[in-house]
């Protein structure tokens, strides 16, 4: 599926934002990724022609960033930290846990489609190890049974915790009459107005 | 302090933080639970730096932030002040892109300061943006932190609504945008020319240097200043109080305080602000008024001072000062402010594959010396580890690394081996390949009889079993 008229609107205004369109890509995708949960060869297409990126540069570009998926995964990705600080307080021994009590390899998902458990890098919640993500929320100092527990609150949909692709759930937005206006790179253009305040402070 | 009060100086709605005892320049606002609206920042004095910047001259804004020798938070620890110099005059526009892609392992202050008061960020990035006449702003997360992107998203919402951003600010002739741009995971990012390459849609790839500065060459071409979000952040406390007052905090070569992230075995792990320079690691491992310890029963074994890249630390570098100097002296450094405390039962040859495993899964494969160097690295230290290692695997390790980085490493003194200073030599564009050689030169020059251990380990193949298997 293609990009929505609402994501058509959004990718719209989000690219009038940039000197450059292409500068759009990675939240255009995000985007994409958002409407359907993962990188369809349609939206990608579409995200494509509207920064002015041919499809290969939009995977290839795509491709390098971990978070952007070409095929389905779980309705809940749980990202798993076992990086160093997480590694000494057991973030094996927790990833581990969640894929015998999922019934999955890492990297699977289950076959409700609900779960995939995947091994993360470091996100910066070092000080609460052993952490993870669902949908790139935190859960910290997470025991076995917190995990279990937590498997049961998104199976009954306790948590809020929106389906993959969702990230943010307030965007950004910009009043037509407050915006300053993007600058180009191209325009040769004279110091901004503000500037000459200094000049003024020299003069006198 | 909102609602509940702290649990040994624990916040429950700000989780890891630790509200100490201390000077709080950028995280005062981290005790009420409603930090991160406009109405709190407001009624905390935000947006007063703002303010009293519009009121001087951008020239005296610079000159403010030149003597308050502020240092760049992200890891390499420019002076701010000297790096804005650098903006070659008159090549207009100039842009400004915030460094929010905090991912080096250990590090987290960048993720709370946007979680819990983007506003504070967002009066820095206009602060910033007015000094330098930089024209445009785009305000980079890192992608896996939606909460992030979720409190900055809203507050930007706020702060234009308010006319804090976009056109005519607080009724002025400075006027700029800022625009939230968001990654979707890729550590290399958080180098700076490589996030320009991702803020222009491309994989985040490093630049070739020269230019070795974004400044001269950045964003599409033109002069654009990187900053980490955490230097941005102390910008409005500095311009309500002044570089003289800023400069009462912290030793006089690195003043004001810092965040601090002090993870693993200890009895109080967290996120503590510090006084710059001044306090030791001793202090903030063992001090009452920060981690209390290495957790009952252990002794410390080694410690990370500066984040996944940084050559290790052990017992007798206490009672350094947390301070860029003298912990490169000792041979590591004070990084992007990331303290990694390993106990006794640490397996010092884990630790360091753990950390190289990072590395050889994010290297961006632009340069071949790191692509296959950290990939060597760590299935080196795998097979170790498997016990399958064999006697020459120590050397090859170390060769390796002198293929990433060539020269003495980096490393801490060691029965009579003298100490290399920081910073590493490299073949490749960025730190990260050489950034791959510092677990494995600390832990081989420290513990090699734990590799040593590992590696003899095998059992060895009796004679006639090996000659029967040739023989098949």
């Amino acid at each position: 599926m293609t990009l929505s008229p609402a994501n058509e609107a959004l990718a719209a205004e989000i690219i009038s934002w940039f000197p450059r369109p292409r500068s759009a890509l990675i939240p255009l995708l995000h985007l994409a990724q958002e409407q359907d949960g993962y990188l369809t060869d349609d939206a990608m297409r579409r995200v494509g022609g509207l920064v002015g990126a041919t499809p290969a540069e939009v995977k290839g570009t795509a491709g390098f960033y971990e978070m952007f998926r070409f095929e389905p995964v779980g309705t809940y990705l749980v990202n798993v930290c076992t990086n160093i600080s997480c590694l000494l307080w057991g973030g094996e021994e927790l990833l581990e846990h969640a894929c015998e009590s999922l019934e999955v390899e890492v990297g699977g998902t289950t076959d409700d489609g609900m779960f995939t458990v995947e091994e993360a890098e470091c996100v910066a919640a070092c000080t609460e190890a052993p952490c993870l993500q669902v949908n790139y929320r935190y859960r910290g100092r997470v025991t076995p049974d917190d995990f279990d527990r937590l498997i049961e609150d998104l199976r009954a949909g306790r948590t809020g915790i929106a389906g993959h692709g969702v990230l943010a759930r307030v965007r950004q937005s910009i009043p037509a009459e407050r915006l300053a206006g993007v600058v180009p790179p191209e325009q040769a253009r004279e110091a901004p107005v503000w500037l000459d305040r200094n000049d003024v402070e020299v003069a006198s | 302090m909102d609602q509940q009060m702290a649990v040994n100086g624990y916040i429950a709605h700000a989780p890891g933080y630790v509200h100490n005892d201390g000077p709080k320049l950028i995280t005062s606002r981290f005790v009420h639970d409603d930090s991160f609206t406009l109405a709190r920042y407001e009624a905390t004095g935000g947006y007063e730096g703002l303010r009293a910047a519009l009121e001087t001259t951008p020239a005296t804004v610079h000159d403010e932030v030149r003597a308050a020798t502020l240092l760049g938070r992200g890891g390499a620890g420019f002076p701010a002040g000297v790096k804005w110099g650098f903006l070659p005059p008159g090549k207009h526009p100039y842009y400004l892109v915030v460094n929010g892609d905090e991912s080096e392992p250990g590090t987290y202050k960048d993720r709370l300061l946007m979680e819990r008061d983007p506003h504070q960020l967002i009066e820095g990035c206009l602060i910033a943006c007015y000094a330098l006449g930089l024209q445009q702003c785009f305000l980079y997360v890192r992608g896996e932190m939606a909460v992030a992107q979720e409190r900055i998203a809203a507050a930007l919402n706020e702060a234009y609504e308010a006319g804090y951003v976009g056109r005519d600010i607080c009724g002025s002739d400075f006027s700029v945008d800022i625009v939230m741009a968001w990654g979707a995971g890729a550590y290399i990012v958080g180098e700076e020319t490589a996030l320009i390459e991702s803020l222009e849609g491309r994989r985040g790839m490093p630049r070739l240097k020269p230019p070795y500065f974004p400044a001269a060459v950045g964003l599409y071409g033109q002069p654009t200043i990187v900053n980490n979000v955490e230097t941005l952040a102390n910008l409005p406390w500095m311009m309500v109080n002044g570089a003289e007052a800023y400069c009462r905090y912290g030793s006089e070569s690195s003043p004001g305080t810092r965040m601090f992230a002090v993870s693993g075995h200890l009895r109080r792990p967290g996120v503590y602000e510090v006084e710059h320079g001044v306090t030791t690691f001793q202090e903030l491992i063992y001090g009452d008024n920060f981690c209390q310890g290495i957790r009952d029963g252990h002794e410390l074994k080694m410690f990370i001072p500066g984040g996944g890249s940084a050559p290790w630390f052990f017992a007798e570098h206490l009672d350094l000062p947390l301070e860029a100097r003298p912990v490169g002296a000792a041979g590591s450094m004070l990084g992007s402010g990331a303290i990694v405390i390993m106990d006794d039962t640490t397996d010092a040859v884990k630790a360091a594959w753990r950390v190289v495993k990072f590395f050889a899964r994010e290297s961006c494969g632009k340069c071949t010396p790191c692509r296959e160097g950290t990939t060597w690295l760590e299935q080196i230290l795998r097979r170790i580890l498997d016990g399958d290692g064999r006697p020459s695997d120590i050397d090859l390790l170390l060769d390796m690394g002198d293929n990433i980085s060539p020269g003495p490493y980096p490393v801490a003194a060691h029965n009579g081996q003298e100490a290399v200073p920081f910073p590493p030599r490299q073949t490749t564009i960025c730190p990260l390949g050489p950034s791959a050689v510092a677990p494995v030169v600390s832990t081989v020059r420290r513990f090699r009889h734990e590799y040593e251990a590992k590696i003899t380990r095998r059992d060895p193949i009796p004679i006639e079993v090996a000659v029967a298997g040739a023989s098949q």
